[in-house]
């Protein structure tokens, strides 16, 4: 009779036992990236498996999830689902995320790859390749979701093109970039811990949530399909962070600068997302200031709280954080309100209904000066004078975030950090991106920046925002501007006339 | 008689995103395939220089001599994006576990001799630190490639390794009722008996591979090209005629898999070879290399396996590696 081995040992027997030392080889020459970062580590198999699957079950669990995804797909595009969302307004939350997101998951598919390769401890190897096919998933699920909806409306259609070149999704794209070009055990600190763990919440509710709040089948489907995979990278996460802090105590203060940096830049991009909630979902799930609190002030806190017997502290400048919770969409939106000449997806003001619900959430502050901001520009709008800046703004060296935010202390004035680099200044757009710059210069001098590439003729030799727009294969006031009086609003009207037209026992 | 069902009809404005319509137009939609591989990397624009490696940008098609007009034509004959691969594992385990199941309820292997076993364990169960080898490449070829369509088909190759490594690992617990003992013998084969030592030399230089395309020629095209056919192929065939049919029920996921991965590998090394003459040459030199060192090093282990006839048949083996490559437009010198 055949004995049954643990499941530890076995799984160990699937995995690290398959790795040796090499002996014709030296080890740093077949793992050359993983020790210049300074992480100390003594001992690779004291790294615990976050999850112990072995290839035959990992196939059979994701083929299961794909299978019951894809038929959903398949439903829902030959059910014209687009039909069935609250709004199209909710739409620019899709391009948003197909334009920004999607591009991470890939990115993180490569990210993975990199680290899956790079760390010489076996267990560690896989866990990082694992995360990386399941990245490969999840932007290749994203784009056969979102595939319907470029067939029906505007802002999709190019995103590859976008997102390489357009001013906003260069946000998304140097934070994972920054997150890339780091050494491996800085990536996983980044994006596993810092951005799978603790952040997370964070990006996916407010989509997910947000995409079933709005009848959005589709997203909804693949969220939810994600979630198996999310949780596992979370797990990733945690064990990274918890197995370089109790390798040796030299790795603390490494691992503490990472966090305070990665913190900061995973709270400037969710500003983008902060304002998707707030502003784009016609039917709200919760507000920014809300989930902020729930998310990063409870959940992320109590984290920090326990890594605390390590030497960790909470991430600098999260006070910061707290202090802008109830102004920070508010601020973001106005920016993509009024460049919205070059953007792939359309803004608008708030409805009264939606404003009030706004004033209910944040309180006096929104009331007394960002309602009436907005009542002014739709009164413009009304006279036939949308407000449009066609002007380039000053942008952030780290966070590529334009520099409109305000100061901690004084929601009245504009919070703005002059560093110096090389003989050259640069800006930034507050305390945490400053610090970040402070601690590799060299690093963020080479960013590029769309507003000063554009002044120097590399964006197709554009001289105003229609011909930085047309660079970006934006269609004028299709893909761009105002949503009221957009094809998008037009079409979605017409649709949903003759929807409903359409007798609902006839299929 | 048809039947006249009637549902909302919405006239579409365009099939296709803009980048995959400028491949194939807007007239019919794009596949699954198409649409999740091409274009899906990152062309231009990277902010910073990767500290890991300063010479090239993060995504850098000089990482590899390998000159090409187009990174996207790496199409796979496949079309594998993750869900099809996915679901295509997912249905050679299940056929897979059926066979552990069958070989272990009936015994099958129980009439193995001592002998046979011997050479099982210590020809065929190191395979797995090769696998995993092919693993830590295929990750490699995935991390540092150019163009999304060949590197993804990388990391489900990396993955599919992992996999052969482990099918093999279970048939090595299977053999001894589910003890570790032969993994540790088949380990210890290939740390220490002199057969293996040119084998494991030659794929641990491999791993130091810097030109991506390299790799992916002496490990997908050479090191499992001759591997592969050599013992399970050739040997599998003799330890079934020496009542060891039950052993090519467990590999029959590594067989088909490999003959099944080598449809993409095939077609990477053809279409590159074709792009021009300097990528032929190449690719020639690469082949010409990596064979003449993995089939060096079978040499000990052919004579292990085969006795008298181990050189007959590792030339038998080679040959056909040759006849392959002029398939892809890659002459080697027979």
């Amino acid at each position: 009779m055949a004995k049954k081995l643990g499941l530890k040992e076995r799984y160990a027997l699937m995995t690290r036992g398959l790795d040796w030392e090499p002996s014709y080889q030296p080890l740093d020459k077949l793992f050359p990236y993983d020790s210049y970062e300074g992480i100390v580590i003594k001992d690779w198999d004291a790294w615990a498996d976050p999850f112990r699957l072995t290839m035959d079950a990992y196939w059979k669990y994701q083929a299961e999830k794909e299978r019951k995804l894809y038929a959903i797909l398949d439903a829902f595009q030959q059910n014209n689902g687009q039909l069935n969302l609250s709004d199209a307004r909710y739409l620019s939350a899709v391009k948003l995320w197909l334009q920004g997101v999607t591009p991470l998951e890939y990115a993180a598919h490569r990210g993975f790859a990199h680290a899956g390769r790079a760390f010489r401890g076996a267990g560690a190897r896989i866990a990082c390749q694992m995360q990386s096919i399941d990245e490969l998933r999840h932007a290749q699920t994203q784009l056969h979701a979102f595939s319907h909806y470029n067939k029906f409306f505007s802002g999709f259609h190019n995103f590859a093109h976008m997102r390489d070149r357009a001013w906003y999704l260069s946000i998304p794209k140097s934070f994972f970039e920054d997150a890339m070009t780091a050494g491996p055990f800085e990536f996983v600190t980044s994006i596993s811990f810092a951005f799978e763990y603790v952040l997370t919440n964070l990006l996916f509710m407010p989509f997910v949530s947000g995409a079933a709040y709005n009848g959005d089948m589709a997203t909804t489907t693949f969220g939810f399909s994600a979630q198996s995979d999310e949780s596992r990278h979370m797990t990733l996460g945690l064990e990274v962070v918890k197995f370089m802090l109790e390798q040796h105590e030299d790795n603390v203060p490494i691992v503490q600068a990472w966090l305070d940096k990665w913190f900061w830049r995973g709270y400037r991009l969710l500003g983008l997302v902060g304002t998707m909630m707030d502003y784009m979902l016609p039917k709200k799930v919760m507000s920014w200031q809300e989930a902020w609190g729930i998310y990063w002030e409870e959940n992320g806190v109590a984290l920090f709280h326990d890594l605390a017997r390590y030497g960790i502290r909470l991430p600098k400048h999260h006070e910061v954080a707290a202090k802008e919770k109830n102004r920070l969409t508010h601020e973001m939106w106005t920016v993509l309100y009024q460049y919205g000449n070059a953007l792939g997806l359309h803004t608008w003001v708030p409805n009264d209904e939606e404003l009030d619900w706004m004033s209910e959430k944040y309180g006096e502050l929104f009331t007394s000066m960002y309602r009436p901001r907005l009542l002014h520009l739709r009164e413009l709008e009304q006279r036939g004078e949308r407000f449009f800046n066609n002007r380039l703004p000053m942008v952030c060296q780290v966070c590529q975030i334009p520099v409109f935010y305000t100061e901690p202390d004084d929601p009245h004035v504009q919070c703005v950090r002059i560093v110096e680099a090389a003989g050259t200044k640069h800006h930034c757009c507050s305390d945490g991106c400053a610090d970040i710059f402070n601690r590799e210069p060299m690093k963020y001098v080479q960013a590029l920046i769309p507003p000063q590439q554009i002044y120097r003729g590399e964006a197709g030799g554009a001289r105003d925002i229609f011909e930085y727009g047309a660079w970006l294969h934006l269609e004028r006031d299709v893909d761009t501007g105002e949503y009221r009086g957009s094809p998008d609003q037009r079409h979605w009207q017409a649709w949903q006339q003759q929807h409903k037209a359409t007798p609902a026992d006839a299929a | 008689m048809t039947i006249d069902l009637r549902t909302t009809h919405v006239e579409p404005l365009r099939r296709n995103f803009d980048h995959i319509a400028a491949r194939i137009g807007d007239d019919k939609p794009a596949s699954r395939y198409q649409e999740g591989v091409w274009g899906l990397q990152p062309a231009v624009n990277f902010h910073y220089r990767p500290t890991w490696d300063p010479a090239h940008e993060l995504y850098d098609p000089t990482r590899t001599a390998i000159v090409m007009r187009d990174f996207d034509d790496f199409v796979d004959p496949r079309q594998y994006y993750y869900g099809t691969w996915t679901m295509q594992r997912a249905r050679q385990q299940e056929s897979q576990e059926k066979n552990f199941e069958f070989v272990e309820k009936r015994g099958l292997l129980a009439a193995l001799d001592d002998a046979w076993r011997v050479k099982l364990v210590e020809l065929v169960l190191p395979l797995r630190h090769v696998a995993w080898a092919g693993n830590t490449n295929n990750a490699s070829i995935c991390a540092y490639g150019f163009g999304a369509p060949l590197t993804s088909a990388a990391a489900m190759q990396m993955m599919d390794e992992l996999g052969v490594a482990q099918y093999l690992s279970r048939a090595g617990l299977l053999l001894a009722d589910n003890e570790p003992r032969f993994l540790d013998d088949a380990k210890r084969v290939w740390m220490t008996a002199p057969m293996w030592q040119p084998l494991r030399a030659a794929v641990e230089l491999s791993m130091t591979i810097a030109d991506w395309f390299e790799l992916f020629v002496a490990q997908n095209l050479v090191i499992d090209g001759l591997v592969h056919p050599l013992v399970f192929d050739r040997f599998d065939r003799r330890l079934a005629a020496a009542g060891g049919a039950g052993f090519s029920l467990l590999n029959e996921f590594v067989v088909d898999w490999y003959a099944e991965s080598s449809r993409w590998v095939d077609a990477m090394v053809k279409l590159a070879a074709a792009e021009s003459a300097d990528n032929a040459a190449r690719i020639v030199t690469w082949t010409s290399d990596w064979r003449a060192r993995i089939v060096a090093a079978l040499a000990p282990l052919a004579e292990y396996g085969f006795g008298p006839d181990g050189t007959a048949t590792l030339a038998e083996v080679d040959a056909g590696l040759v006849a392959r490559a002029a398939r892809l437009g890659v002459a080697l010198e027979g």
